[in-house]
């Protein structure tokens, strides 16, 4: 059964691993949903995190092929209920909305949205939430003609209480001298 | 090494490739990689280069290098197009675990992107098909990069890397030039200690097996551990089949040996797949071509997966145990904690097994000017040990199927990836290993014709290898499969072929032709008896089919003996 996953990758800060990692999805036509790469905790480590539409069985295969390469240290798949998601959208309206009335304002205070900046012509909101309650935001902005929307990749916390650098070191124990 | 000062890149990447024991180069000169040669010039003696007649025959031979001398292989090719010609071996590469090192010459590193002559974005499309690469744009990353290249083609389960390096990259000059050899990277673990339980769990199921089999991979080579894997089996009373890679691990003729399993394997190793109740595979990866339909792969038995890569345990067969570790390691830790047992039963049905494919199959090959009639009297005129370097198709069936592979024999073949055109160059790269008295190429009339250049390469370095080509005039293999699948419609399966003995005359290499039994086995004789290339042309039967086979979608015990059985 297809399910929703979420693939956390640690890697070397390298050029070329995001294609290395990438054509990997490629291979076995899966598609990517959303992908978001930044710096983590540990120096010249970077860290991807990819979501999936597809089986378990299929999401570990790709965790160990992606895991195999030799710049990656470590891939981890969780389900939904292992990770606390967030991701963040901005929307660029046009400020003559603020003139008619107060509408919008109320919706922002209760989506727990906010304006980041008001410019003569535009205002940008940002909403920062799980992938429904940007689209539930997006929809009830449809009246305020939205001129411009982004929402980036999926970033996550996880459960299991387990340090990166705990696994890289558990990995060296492993390993024969 | 001492350090050395103010030298050029180029000669940075020779003194790199002396400092990790290259002494011979498969390459290909040309615009981008012109430094490099230069270089060479005057490292002649402590490098050999050996000017091949096309990239793939560069790549396959270093192959065929890496493969007979357990070492890392090397090829040097130029930009663009000669780049591009390494793609076919070096997914082969990938697919068989063979330890290479491709360097390719880039376009000066402001030309990247822009289309400049011969550019290619080689580091691009050889992602995939490499264990790792990397573009080297400035000089000073020469020592550090290459030295990672060798340790990660080498390591754990070898492969393929790719570098390739800039032009401008080659003619820099670095000051101060520090090589030390790579033992660790951050991110890698490529020799992982088999775990205590799972060496106990592996032990205990082995111990109490009734019907033990153990199938060997081309991971008991690359680890060398034919000796545990002996000791094991003796310890055990335990039969032994093979992989078409691991044909070598085992010495053909011993009493435990059950034969090769796989769609072409033997009866015996087939049908005790689904008939043991404890399967211990070692350094293999369960693919298609060995296990039939998976869903009724050896479903009765407990299976021990002795595996390298942890990506492959549980891929494809989930096993009862799975042991990542490299294989002699781990045989090694299971050896102590196994009691010493006897299954003559078990054995005695292999024997039946064994005898029925003498009888339904293999007596009858050999009484006929067929593949396996050919093979079987290379394996029995030839002394000392040979190196069977086999192309893809029936000839390569025949050639595992039919030589009796002995201690310090291999048999160096595509096996993942089934490259037509890959036995020439690689019987080339054998050649300059040394390590065999022989170095057979056995061929197909189709794969000659794909790589049939490197005949020039053997020619100017007076190579001794012996060609055997079983020339059917056929794709055999593929009409085999249209026999079989397609009502017989025989369609571009067919080939009109030039006279090959004067092909290779030309080359100025010896070469006969034998169309009847009587002739073959002087004929043979005298091949393997010459000093120096000799080329045998085998015109065998036009219509043989290889069997056994196990039908597509079918179960390794549903393998057929004869079309009608």
């Amino acid at each position: 059964m297809n399910r929703k996953y979420t693939l956390l990758i640690y890697t070397e800060n390298h050029v070329g691993l995001l294609n290395r990692i990438s054509i990997i999805f490629t291979r076995h036509k899966v598609n990517i949903e959303s992908l978001n790469t930044s710096p983590s905790m540990e120096e010249g480590v970077h860290s991807f995190v990819i979501t999936v539409n597809t089986s378990l069985a299929q999401a570990e295969h790709l965790r160990k092929a992606i895991e195999k390469q030799v710049e990656v240290l470590k891939a981890f798949l969780y389900e939904e209920k292992q990770v606390i998601p967030m991701e963040v959208a901005l929307f660029k309206i046009s400020t003559a909305n603020l003139k008619s009335g107060n509408a919008l304002e109320k919706l922002i205070r209760e989506s727990s949205a906010r304006i980041i900046t008001v410019e003569p012509e535009f205002l940008v909101i940002e909403k920062t939430g799980t992938q429904s309650d940007i689209q539930d935001f997006l929809r009830q902005l449809s009246d305020f003609d939205v001129r411009e929307f982004i929402q980036s990749g999926r970033v996550i916390v996880t459960r299991p209480m387990g340090k990166l650098k705990d696994y890289l070191l558990e990995l060296e124990k492993q390993e024969e001298e | 090494m001492e350090n050395k000062f103010n030298i050029t890149g180029a000669e940075a990447i020779t003194l790199a490739l002396i400092e990790e024991g290259v002494d011979t180069v498969f390459g290909y000169p040309g615009g981008n990689n012109l430094p490099v040669y230069d270089s060479f010039y005057t490292h002649e003696k402590e490098i050999r280069h050996v000017l091949v007649r096309h990239e793939q025959g560069a790549v396959h031979a270093a192959e065929g290098y890496a493969s007979a001398n357990r070492r890392v292989g090397v090829c040097m090719v130029t930009s663009g197009p000669g780049a591009t010609n390494l793609l076919t071996g070096i997914a082969d590469a990938q697919l068989d675990s063979v330890p290479i090192v491709c360097i390719t010459g880039q376009v000066v590193k402001p030309q990247l992107g822009y289309d400049a002559f011969q550019e290619t974005d080689v580091v691009g499309f050889s992602m995939p098909v490499t264990k790792w690469n990397y573009q080297i744009t400035s000089a000073s990353e020469i020592a550090s990069v290459m030295a990672k290249a060798f340790y990660i083609a080498r390591s754990g389960r070898p492969g393929p890397v790719l570098l390739d390096i800039t032009k401008d990259a080659q003619t820099q000059i670095i000051e101060k030039f520090e090589y030390k050899k790579c033992t660790k990277i951050r991110s890698y673990h490529p020799k992982l200690k088999p775990s205590e339980t799972s060496v106990n769990e592996a032990a205990t199921l082995l111990n109490n097996a009734q019907r033990p089999l153990m199938i060997v991979g081309h991971g008991v080579l690359l680890s060398g551990c034919q000796d545990e894997v002996k000791e094991l089996a003796e310890k055990l009373d335990m039969p032994v089949a093979s992989t078409l890679l691991g044909l070598s691990s085992v010495e053909n003729d011993n009493p435990l040996f059950a034969g090769m399993v796989g769609l072409h394997g033997n009866y015996a190793a087939n049908m005790m797949t689904n008939r043991c109740d404890v399967l211990l595979a070692v350094g293999m990866r369960f693919s298609d071509r060995v296990i039939g339909n998976p869903e009724k792969y050896a479903t009765q038995a407990a299976v021990i997966h002795i595996e390298i890569d942890p990506s492959e345990v549980g891929k494809i067969i989930s096993p009862a145990v799975g042991i990542v570790s490299d294989a002699k390691s781990a045989l090694q830790k299971i050896l102590p904690l196994i009691r010493k047992s006897s299954h003559i039963s078990w054995l005695n049905q292999m024997r039946e097994f064994q005898a029925k494919e003498n009888e339904t199959v293999i007596n009858e090959n050999l009484s006929k000017l067929r593949m396996g009639k050919a093979v079987r009297v290379v394996s029995e005129k030839k002394s000392g040990s040979t190196a069977v370097v086999a192309d893809v198709g029936q000839n390569q069936m025949a050639s595992a199927r039919y030589f009796s592979f002995q201690p310090g024999d291999s048999i160096i073949t595509s096996g993942g990836l089934g490259t037509m055109g890959f036995a020439l160059p690689a019987s080339i790269g054998a050649a300059y290993t040394k390590k065999f008295q022989n170095v057979v190429c056995i061929m197909g009339d189709g794969g000659f014709q794909m790589t049939i250049e490197e005949l020039g390469t053997i020619m100017q370095y007076k190579l001794p290898v012996k060609i055997l080509l079983l020339n059917n005039n056929y794709l055999g293999m593929i009409r085999q499969l249209q026999d079989l699948y397609y009502n017989s419609h025989y369609y571009f399966g067919e080939m009109q072929n030039p006279d090959f003995v004067k092909i290779v005359e030309a080359y100025g290499i010896k070469a006969e032709k034998v169309d009847n039994l009587e002739a073959l086995e002087p004929a043979v004789k005298r091949m393997m008896d010459y000093n120096g290339a000799y080329f045998l042309e085998v015109r065998v039967e036009k219509q043989e089919n290889i069997y056994p086979v196990i039908p597509s979608g079918k179960a390794v015990d549903e393998m057929l003996l004869t079309p009608n059985n």
